[in-house]
């Protein structure tokens, strides 16, 4: 089997066994989350032997070049000598101010330390002092003077339990990132874009949004919103003044359970989309949130006649050991 | 020299205007969409490409045996020749739907057709 040599440690790979299981085996205190290739939180680089492929699916080519990868989905066909990613490849940020969204999403702003280059809906990788690792979108622009995340309150989560409960204005944290695909990418200006979402899936949607209407898009923008609940919609002011002053956005807040009250959608999210949206030709597609929701809503905007180039989907992954 | 059938049918480029279309129908079979539920779609999709590419004759990166091992855990939850011919039959109708001439579907037809005994492991 191959090996992973690391900080002069030689740690074989058992059967099937990935370079970051091999590493947490062996005791090193490795970040990660998903698990499962997605969020970005494991990445490491390698600086001798062969990366396969799916180890750095979705980094972006200039990281690619650089050997970095994502060691939970890493299964090597020879030898690998890896380096943790260190401070310098990070930007440190302090939080610049928390303020509560709804019950259980929080607004945490982030002042950094250095510019950190990235699209309106990619995601971050925040890093605690202590190693704890978790990704959240970006809802700001990138000339906006401080990062915006939208952190839901996760029932066993640890990191969102430090940002609801303990954390400062003030306190230090380390960015990685950004990662993802779900950004706005200006031309075809006349093109309808369709954005939809629930939860915490916002985010990306409302800085994918900020970013069309930034670049002067001309076509249609529709935000459809979902939230089990009237209280887990969230930014619904916000985004209803953003509908007067531009007409050509139209906003669809949607939830499962409640009445059509105060302007809501009651139903569930693919339903309402296949009957506000049923033909999609031509158009593009953001989608976020709940994986399994993102996954249903993909085939849903591809049935409706969306080319599958156009579809720009992340999946919000719980991390493993909140799951397990 | 004949042109292959992969150049007449206008190569990668005709495996990309192919890919949705005929990815949609499969979706939308009620024969045959229930394979499809737990998959990624943009994984799906490679795949999708993978199989156009080789049956439209192209660089082949399918194998009989990635044929098999691929299919091996749909025969379990029962696939059989009819899902074959429902293939079969969206494809002849998304190359249709495209304006490809009936002698080339054919040979497309062809092509998928040998890869039967592989798929359904016989």
């Amino acid at each position: 089997m191959p090996a992973i040599h690391y900080e002069g440690n030689v740690f074989p790979l058992a059967e099937n066994e990935s370079v970051l299981d091999a590493l947490l085996r062996n005791g090193v205190l490795a970040p990660h989350s998903c698990k499962a290739g997605s969020c970005g939180s494991c990445l490491m680089r390698a600086f001798e032997g062969s990366i396969p492929a799916r180890a750095q699916q979705g980094l972006k080519e200039s990281w690619k070049a650089q050997g970095y990868f994502l060691p939970c989905v890493c299964h090597p066909a020879s030898d690998l000598s890896i380096r943790a990613v260190d401070a310098s490849e990070q930007v440190g940020a302090s939080i610049a101010a928390l303020d509560r969204l709804s019950d259980d999403v929080m607004r945490v702003r982030l002042q950094c330390d250095a510019p950190l280059e990235f699209h309106a809906g990619q995601y971050v990788t925040v890093v605690r002092e202590n190693g704890l690792a978790r990704s959240y979108s970006i809802a700001s622009l990138p000339d906006a003077p401080q990062l915006e995340l939208h952190v839901r309150r996760v029932a066993t989560g640890r990191m969102s339990a430090w940002l609801h409960e303990q954390a400062r204005p003030g306190d230090r944290v380390s960015l990685r990132g950004p990662f993802g695909e779900c950004f706005y990418v200006p031309g075809k200006e006349d093109q309808p874009l369709l954005l939809v979402g629930t939860g915490t899936g916002l985010a990306p949607l409302y800085g994918v949004l900020q970013d069309a209407l930034r670049h002067g898009h001309r076509g249609p923008i529709h935000l459809v919103h979902g939230a089990l609940h009237r209280r887990g919609l969230y930014l619904v002011d916000d985004l209803r003044r953003l509908g007067e002053h531009h007409t050509h956005f139209g906003y669809v807040p949607t939830v499962l359970n409640g009445t059509s009250s105060e302007g809501l959608t009651v139903g569930a999210i693919d339903q309402v989309v296949l009957e506000r949206f049923p033909k999609l030709n031509g158009w593009r597609g953001f989608v976020c949130g709940d994986p399994d929701v993102v996954k249903s809503l993909k085939k849903r905007l591809f049935l409706s006649g969306m080319a599958s180039r156009e579809i720009h989907a992340d999946a919000f992954l719980p991390s493993a050991q909140a799951a397990s | 020299m004949e042109r292959s059938l992969y150049d007449q049918l206008g190569g990668a480029a005709a495996v990309d205007a192919a890919v949705d279309v005929f990815y949609r129908k499969v979706l939308a079979d009620g024969r045959i969409n229930s394979f499809f539920d737990d998959v990624d779609m943009d994984r799906q999709i490679l795949k999708q490409k993978a199989f156009l590419t080789m049956v439209f004759g192209g660089p082949a990166s399918y194998t009989g045996k990635d044929m098999r091992t691929g299919h091996a855990h749909l025969i379990k939850r029962g696939l059989n020749d009819s899902h074959v011919d429902a293939v079969i039959e969206l494809l002849g109708a998304s190359l249709r739907e495209l304006g490809v001439a009936e002698p080339l579907i054919a040979k497309v037809a062809a092509i998928a057709e040998s890869a039967r005994a592989d798929v359904l492991n016989r």
